[in-house]
C-alpha cells in the first residue's frame, strides 16, 4: 500500500530492459554501429514517451529522476533568466528547497490542498520568472488545476514560465490534456512501473534553462552524462503500458480506494484529506487521484501505526521519510492547516495498478484494530 | 513450539548497544532493534546523527534482526533541549542525559513499546539489575570506569522490571572484544561523550546557548562582596571554574565559588571557599525506605563518590567541593542506587 513511494516494476519493462543491459551496453554517444544502435533505442524511447506525454520528442531531457528534474527546472531557469521564483507550500522538497535557496516565494494552499489562487496572484509580479506547482501531491493525492494556475500566471506576468512536478500524476492522468499548460514538466519512471534512477524533464521550445552539470553535452547540453539506455527504454515501455491501461485501471482502483476509504471513515475521529462532502453526506474524492487514500487519525502516532501494520505484512507510509528512515512532520498537512498533533497521525495508503481486493481486505482487517489498540494503550 | 519472548533493544549506533542486541539474541530473545532520532540540528557526538542510524541499521543487518527508526524529536526538544536552556537561564547546570533517559528512553519509548506489544526493553547501558529481598535494584556495572547507573538512577521498580541491561556484567574491553569477534562494524567506534545535541566543532555549549537565550553580563565579587572584575555572561560560569573570571594574577588562585544569575554576580574565592560540609538538595527520592546510614554519593556522570548521610540535605563526612546547582546527586549503598536528589543553591 505504498505505490506512491514506488510502484512495482511492470513485467513488460523487465522484459524490455534485460536484453538492453545484455546486448546494448555500448555508450550511446559513441560513433560505431553498436553505439548508434543504443542511441536508436534512446531516440525511439524519446518518441514513445513524447507521444504519451503529449509533447515534442525534442522537448524531452532524460535525467536520473524526479528530484534531478525538479532541481534542473528551478535552478536551471533561475540561472538562465534570474528573476523571482514561486512555488506552492505543498511541493515536494525537491522543489521547495531549491526555491527557498534562490530566495523564492511560497504560496499558500487552501484547507483542501488546492492552491490559493488569490495568494498566487498577489505573489506574482513583473519580476516573476517561474511558478512551480506540482500536478498531484505526493502525500494527499490532491490534483491542482494547472490550466487555472496558468491563466492567473499569464495574466499577471505573461513571460513567466510554469513548471509542474508531475511524477505522481502519470499513473492516473492523461498528460496530453495537461502538458499544454506547463513549460517544464518533471516525470520519474519508478512511479509508473518503470525502473528507479531514470526520469525526464520536459522543456518546451524556447524555454530558457541552463544546465547544472557540464560534460559531454548530452541532452542538448542540458544534462551531460552517459545515457542510462536500459532505464530510458524501460521508462518508455512503462509509460506506454500505463497509458494503454489507464482508463480501465482508474475505474478498478477508484472502486477499491473508495471502498477502503469509506470503511476507514467509520473509525471514530478519522479525517480524510483533500475531499469534499456532498449534500447527501457522501464523500467526493473527485479532486484526488484514484490511488490515493490519505487519512489522519486523532490520538495516533503514525510511526507506531506503521510498525503494527508492517508486523501484519502491510507496508504503507505517513509523511515523507528523511534519509535516516524516521518519519518527519508533514509540511503538506501543516500547509493545509492541520494541527501538528493530528498530522502526527497521518497515514498514506497508496494503491497502484497491481493493487487487489485482497490488499483492501487485509488493511480493513488489521488497521481498525491497530487504531483501537494504539488509542487504548497510547503510542 | 514455544515462541520466543520479544524484546525491543534501543540501538544508538554505538558499540555497547550493538553488543547488547547480540547478547540478547544469544540468550534466545526475539530481538527487534530501534534507533531513536532525537535531534535534527548539528551535532558531532552522541546518538542522534543520521550516520549513527546507518551504523545501527548495518549492525542490525549483520545480526539478522529487524531495525526501525522512531522520531522522538518533539519529545527530545520539549523534555531535554528546552529544559537544558531554561536551566542555564537561571544559572543551573543540568545533566541532559538524565532528562533524556527520564522522559524519552524510559517513558516515551516504554509507552511506545507497550503499544506495540513489547513487554521488555533493553539498552546498552553499563549498569546492572539486582534482585534483592526488598525488590529489584539498579546497580553499578562490573566496569566501574564505564558505569552509567548514575544517568539511570531515576528508574522505578516497574521500569526496572521491564528493562534488560545485557552488557552490565561485561567490561568495556569485553564488549569491544565481542564486537570484534562478530566483526560488527561499530567495534572500533569511539565512546560518545559530551552533550549529544551540542556541536563541539561549531562553538560548543556557549554558542549553542547564545543562540537560544540572552546572556547576563555580571560582576565578579570577592567573598566580602567587593567588585573585582566583570564577566560577559554569568550563565556560562561554572562553580569551580578558574579561568575567564578576570581575576588571575598574583596571590592565591581564585575560583568561582558561587554563581547568582538573579543578582548577576559571580563570587570568587580561594580553593578552601569551595569546600562545604553540607549540600542543599531538593526532590529527594528513595528507591525503598529512606536510608539513614552513611551512603556513597555521586554528583556527576563520571565523578567519584564521597561518603555522606542524607536527611534534608547532604551532610558530608569530609568537606566536599561545591556542586553546581541543577546536578543530580545519586545515593549508593554497596554499589546499588538507593535514592537521589537535585542540588540547589540554598
Amino acid at each position: 500500500m505504498d505505490n506512491a513511494a514506488s510502484s512495482p516494476i511492470r513485467d513488460e519493462v523487465v522484459d524490455a530492459i534485460i536484453p538492453v543491459l545484455k546486448e546494448n551496453f555500448a555508450n550511446p554517444s559513441g560513433s560505431h554501429s553498436m553505439a548508434r544502435k543504443a542511441l536508436r533505442l534512446i531516440d525511439d524511447a524519446r518518441d514513445e514517451l513524447s507521444d504519451v506525454l503529449g509533447c515534442k520528442s525534442q522537448d524531452i531531457i532524460f535525467t536520473s529522476g524526479g528530484t534531478e528534474s525538479d532541481n534542473l527546472a528551478i535552478f536551471g531557469v533561475h540561472s538562465a533568466i534570474g528573476g523571482s521564483i514561486i512555488c506552492s507550500a505543498t511541493e515536494h522538497h525537491a522543489v521547495l528547497e531549491p526555491t527557498k535557496l534562490v530566495g523564492g516565494k511560497v504560496v499558500n494552499v487552501l484547507e483542501d490542498g488546492i492552491l490559493d489562487l488569490n495568494h498566487l496572484a498577489d505573489a506574482i509580479d513583473e519580476n516573476t520568472t517561474l511558478v512551480s506547482v506540482g500536478l498531484v501531491n505526493g502525500e494527499t493525492g490532491v490534483i491542482q488545476d494547472l490550466a487555472a494556475i496558468s491563466t492567473v500566471v499569464k495574466e499577471k506576468s505573461p513571460a513567466a514560465l510554469i513548471h509542474t512536478d508531475a511524477v505522481q500524476a502519470i499513473p492516473w492522468m492523461d498528460m496530453n490534456e495537461i502538458t499544454e499548460s506547463a513549460d517544464l514538466i518533471s516525470v520519474a519512471a519508478h512511479k509508473f512501473g518503470g525502473p528507479k534512477g531514470v526520469g525526464a524533464l520536459i522543456v518546451k521550445d524556447q524555454t530558457k534553462v541552463s544546465s547544472l552539470q557540464l560534460g559531454g553535452g548530452q541532452e542538448k547540453g542540458l544534462r551531460s552524462g552517459t545515457h542510462n539506455t536500459a532505464g530510458i527504454v524501460g521508462m518508455a515501455v512503462a509509460a506506454r503500458v500505463t497509458a494503454d491501461s489507464r482508463e480501465k485501471n482508474n475505474v478498478k482502483i477508484t472502486a477499491l480506494r473508495d471502498s477502503l476509504a469509506n470503511c476507514l471513515l467509520d473509525i471514530e475521529n478519522t479525517y480524510e484529506t483533500g475531499v469534499q462532502t456532498n449534500e447527501d453526506g457522501s464523500v467526493d474524492r473527485g479532486n484526488k487521484v484514484p490511488g490515493s487514500c490519505h487519512l489522519c487519525f486523532s490520538d495516533i502516532e503514525s510511526e507506531a501505526l506503521l510498525f503494527l501494520l508492517e508486523q501484519s505484512g502491510i507496508y504503507a507510509s505517513a509523511a515523507s521519510s528523511c534519509s535516516s528512515g524516521a518519519q518527519e512532520p508533514s509540511h503538506v498537512l501543516a500547509a493545509m492547516g492541520f494541527s501538528r498533533e493530528l498530522a502526527r497521525g497521518s497515514l498514506r495508503l497508496s494503491l497502484g495498478y497491481a493493487s487487489t481486493q485482497n490488499d483492501i481486505d487485509k488493511v480493513l482487517e488489521i488497521l481498525p484494530e491497530s487504531i483501537e489498540r494504539l488509542r487504548k494503550l497510547g503510542s | 513450539m514455544i515462541s520466543k519472548q520479544k524484546i525491543l533493544v534501543a540501538m544508538s549506533g554505538g558499540v555497547d548497544s550493538s553488543v547488547a542486541a547480540s547478547v540478547l539474541i544469544d540468550q534466545g530473545y526475539e530481538v527487534i532493534g530501534v534507533t531513536m532520532k532525537l535531534w535534527g540540528g548539528t551535532s558531532d557526538t552522541g546518538c542522534c546523527s543520521v550516520s549513527d542510524v546507518i551504523d545501527a541499521r548495518r549492525v542490525a543487518d549483520q545480526l539478522g534482526i529487524e531495525h526501525h527508526v522512531f522520531n522522538f524529536g518533539d519529545e527530545f526538544d520539549a523534555h531535554v533541549v528546552d529544559p537544558y536552556v531554561a536551566a542555564h537561564k537561571i544559572g543551573e547546570t543540568p545533566n541532559p542525559c538524565i532528562e533524556c533517559n527520564r522522559h524519552v528512553k524510559f517513558d516515551k519509548l516504554f509507552r511506545r513499546a507497550t503499544a506495540l506489544g513489547f513487554e521488555l526493553i533493553a539498552t546498552g547501558h553499563h549498569a546492572q539489575i539486582f534482585s534483592q529481598s526488598e525488590g529489584l535494584r539498579l546497580g553499578r556495572s562490573v566496569d566501574l570506569k564505564k558505569d552509567q547507573s548514575y544517568v539511570l538512577h531515576m528508574l522505578n521498580e516497574e521500569q526496572i522490571s521491564r528493562l534488560r541491561l545485557p552488557i552490565g556484567d561485561l567490561t568495556k574491553d569485553q564488549v569491544r572484544e565481542i564486537a570484534s569477534s562478530l566483526s560488527l562494524q561499530t567495534a572500533g567506534k569511539p565512546d560518545s561523550q559530551d552533550v549529544c545535541f551540542i556541536s563541539r566543532t561549531k562553538g560548543g555549549r556557549q554558542r549553542f546557548l547564545e543562540q537560544r537565550m540572552e546572556m547576563t553580563p555580571g560582576a565578579v565579587v570577592d567573598t566580602q562582596g567587593n567588585r573585582i572584575a566583570k564577566v560577559p555572561a554569568v550563565q556560562m560560569v561554572t562553580i569551580g571554574q578558574r579561568k575567564g573570571l578576570g581575576v588571575s594574577g598574583e596571590g592565591e588562585p581564585q575560583y568561582a565559588v558561587d554563581v547568582n544569575v538573579e543578582s548577576a554576580t559571580v563570587t570568587a574565592g580561594s580553593k578552601t571557599d569551595l569546600f562545604y560540609t553540607e549540600t542543599p538538595i531538593r526532590d529527594i527520592q528513595w528507591t525503598g525506605e529512606p536510608v539513614t546510614d552513611v551512603l556513597d554519593i555521586q554528583t556527576s556522570a563520571h565523578g567519584h563518590t564521597a561518603e555522606a548521610k542524607v536527611k534534608d540535605k547532604i551532610y558530608w563526612e569530609n568537606p566536599h567541593i561545591k556542586i553546581a546547582s541543577g546536578q543530580a546527586a545519586v545515593f549508593y549503598l554497596q554499589d546499588k542506587v538507593v535514592g537521589s536528589g537535585i542540588v540547589t543553591r540554598s
